[in-house]
């Protein structure tokens, strides 16, 4: 599958690159959906790698798809879970022991490797061990500036806030540590003029 | 001089007014007919006297009725204030340097005194006398960043620098121009930022950033930003913008004088003594239209900056829908003669309004 372009954009919003294989002690793979194909192609460029990898694989929409050709690869430890948040105590787990050498692979949606870099910024990791490259649904996920609530896998500008209901426009505005970009009124100004929904990037 | 302090309001039925005193002294931000952004800073070694610039935390005033309106927003929304845990000794820092500069600066108001690590505290203003031990938080009713800008006016920013960058780890922050610390704190330097227009590609922030990094313990800085707000609402923030943003479209000819307000930030910068940080305290000034009209150089530089500035500036500073009604306005108090250079109103020497 091709990759997405995204469009050029302010300094906040995070660019991701391609993943390369590096050196290290051990190597945590954490990946969503189409994200498993990032991590094939990285096996292909390196395939002893994977001898001292640990994956951990959300397939969400992609359900069997990708299941057999990653434990083909033979990882040391495989895990496939139902959604980030129940992965999220493994995740922390792995992150709590890791030691100088681990190297970070995050693939997949923006939504999936900003919450896994934040977690592995607040656990100590070091940026530079944290490699991203984005495949799959190019959907964002918005914190409401006003409730402070988060909604999933935002599709369309403008938007409906899960939480509290108001319209919201969707900014390139990125908080690292929400992994989140900001949505805000838009009909502030002019209460129930909202305009039609339309596909980000189109 | 003593201050008189009002009882005024910053919402609902908005009773915020500047005596002439206010608006004399008032930091008009605009050294000549036009504006573009800049890396305009300067020494912050005091100014002329009763000056906005002269004092190290200039206290007007509004004082005791800003005080009462950060409490209202705080007690609304707690995430206006926060600190990262590896922040405490800033805090401490910034309770310090506020604390010293505003007895020496206003004996008659704020008193502090130390024996050892035993402090009192007395701010008369606000009726407050506190004793505690400095550096011990569970001697003081909040955080020391909390507690000691719960009673100082404007917002404040503290910034670690680490990796030669400066990062937004904590902060008070009630009375912005629409930015979100809860969103923003955390983030470097060109991350905040990201969204102003321009500047990064003028490479404002890298110069910025540059002179930030190399400012000294007992050298601080100072600079001017500006925008427009309308009624003198201090709280005008993106969490509350759902609620605010319908004041915008209120103007008329005929109330705008009144309802439309410039607002200016006087920001400086001080490197803390313990923590390396960086404080950043955001003072906010608001003067209606119709009183800087009353300064006739004012009245017909407003009217130049504010016809000329390019659109990118005045679609984000938030006025582009508003910039006609403005212009109609400010025009009446433009006849079209040069004015001196400077900020000051210069009010002895500048001609009156000849049209
Ligand atoms: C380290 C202290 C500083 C902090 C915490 C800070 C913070 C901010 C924030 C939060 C914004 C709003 C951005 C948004 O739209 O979300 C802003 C705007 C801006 N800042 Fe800073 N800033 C700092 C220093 C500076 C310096 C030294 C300059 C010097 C040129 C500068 C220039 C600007 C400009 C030009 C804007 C756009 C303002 C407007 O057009 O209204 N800042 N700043």
């Amino acid at each position: 599958m091709s990759k997405f372009q995204f469009p050029e954009s302010i300094m906040s919003r995070p660019v991701y690159g391609t993943l390369e294989p590096r050196l290290g002690h051990a190597h945590l793979f954490v990946a969503d959906a189409e994200g498993a194909e990032a991590i094939l192609d990285l096996a292909k460029k390196d395939p002893g790698l994977m001898s001292s990898a640990h994956i951990i694989f959300i397939p969400r929409a992609t359900g069997e798809t990708y299941v057999e050709q990653l434990k083909a690869l033979r990882p040391a430890q495989f895990y496939s879970g139902p959604s980030y948040e129940a992965a999220l105590p493994r995740l922390r787990r792995v992150f709590s022991d890791a030691s100088m050498g681990l190297q970070v692979y995050l693939s997949g949606t923006e939504g999936l490797m900003g919450q896994a870099q934040s977690e592995a910024m607040q656990a100590g990791i070091a940026p530079a061990a944290i490699q991203t490259e984005h495949r799959g649904s190019v959907a964002r996920r918005m914190q409401c500036v006003h409730c402070k609530g988060i909604t999933e896998d935002v599709m369309t500008d403008p938007f409906v806030c899960s939480h509290c209901g108001l319209n919201l426009f969707v900014r390139d505005h990125y908080s690292r540590r929400l992994a989140a970009y900001q949505g805000v009124c838009i009909d502030a100004e002019d209460p129930g003029n909202v305009p039609d929904p339309v596909e980000l990037y189109s | 001089m003593t201050i008189q302090f009002n009882d005024e309001t910053f919402r609902d039925d908005y009773t915020f007014r500047n005596s002439d005193w206010a608006v004399k002294r008032f930091p008009f931000p605009f050294h000549e007919d036009s504006y573009m952004y800049s890396v305009n800073m300067e020494q912050h070694r005091g100014g002329p006297e009763g000056s906005v610039y002269e004092k190290r935390f200039d206290v007007d005033e509004h004082y005791v009725s800003e005080m009462k309106d950060r409490a209202i927003v705080l007690a609304d929304d707690p995430l206006r204030c926060q600190s990262l845990p590896h922040m405490t000794l800033a805090g401490w820092d910034l309770l310090e340097l506020i604390m010293v500069s505003k007895s020496e600066d206003y004996p008659d108001l704020f008193e502090l005194h130390r024996d050892g690590n035993t402090w009192r505290w007395i701010n008369k203003p606000l009726g407050i006398d506190d004793t505690f031990t400095f550096l011990d938080e569970t001697t003081l009713p909040f955080g020391p960043m909390e507690y000691i800008t719960r009673q100082s006016q404007g917002d404040f920013a503290v910034l670690d620098q680490r990796d030669d960058m400066l990062w937004m780890d904590a902060g008070m922050v009630t009375t912005q121009a629409d930015w979100s610390l809860d969103f923003d704190i955390g983030m470097n330097f060109f991350e905040w930022h990201a969204p102003v227009p321009k500047a990064h590609e003028m490479g404002i922030f890298k110069r910025a950033l540059k002179f930030l990094l190399n400012i000294q313990q007992g050298a601080p800085a100072r600079r001017l930003n500006w925008t427009m707000t309308v009624n003198p609402l201090l709280d005008t923030s993106p969490e509350n913008y759902h609620k605010w943003g319908i004041q915008k479209t209120g103007l008329t000819a005929e109330n705008i004088g009144q309802k439309q307000f410039l607002r200016v930030e006087l920001q400086t910068f001080y490197r803390l003594p313990r923590s390396n940080a960086l404080a950043f305290p955001i003072r906010c000034y608001l003067i209606a239209f119709e009183d800087i009209v009353s300064v006739p150089k004012w009245g017909r530089r407003l009217h130049r900056v504010i016809r000329d500035l390019p659109e990118e500036l005045a679609t984000y500073k938030g006025f582009i829908d508003n910039r006609p009604k403005m212009l109609d306005y400010l025009s009446q108090y433009d006849d079209g003669l040069p004015t001196s250079p400077g900020v000051w109103p210069d009010l002895d020497t500048e001609p009156a309004l000849s049209k």
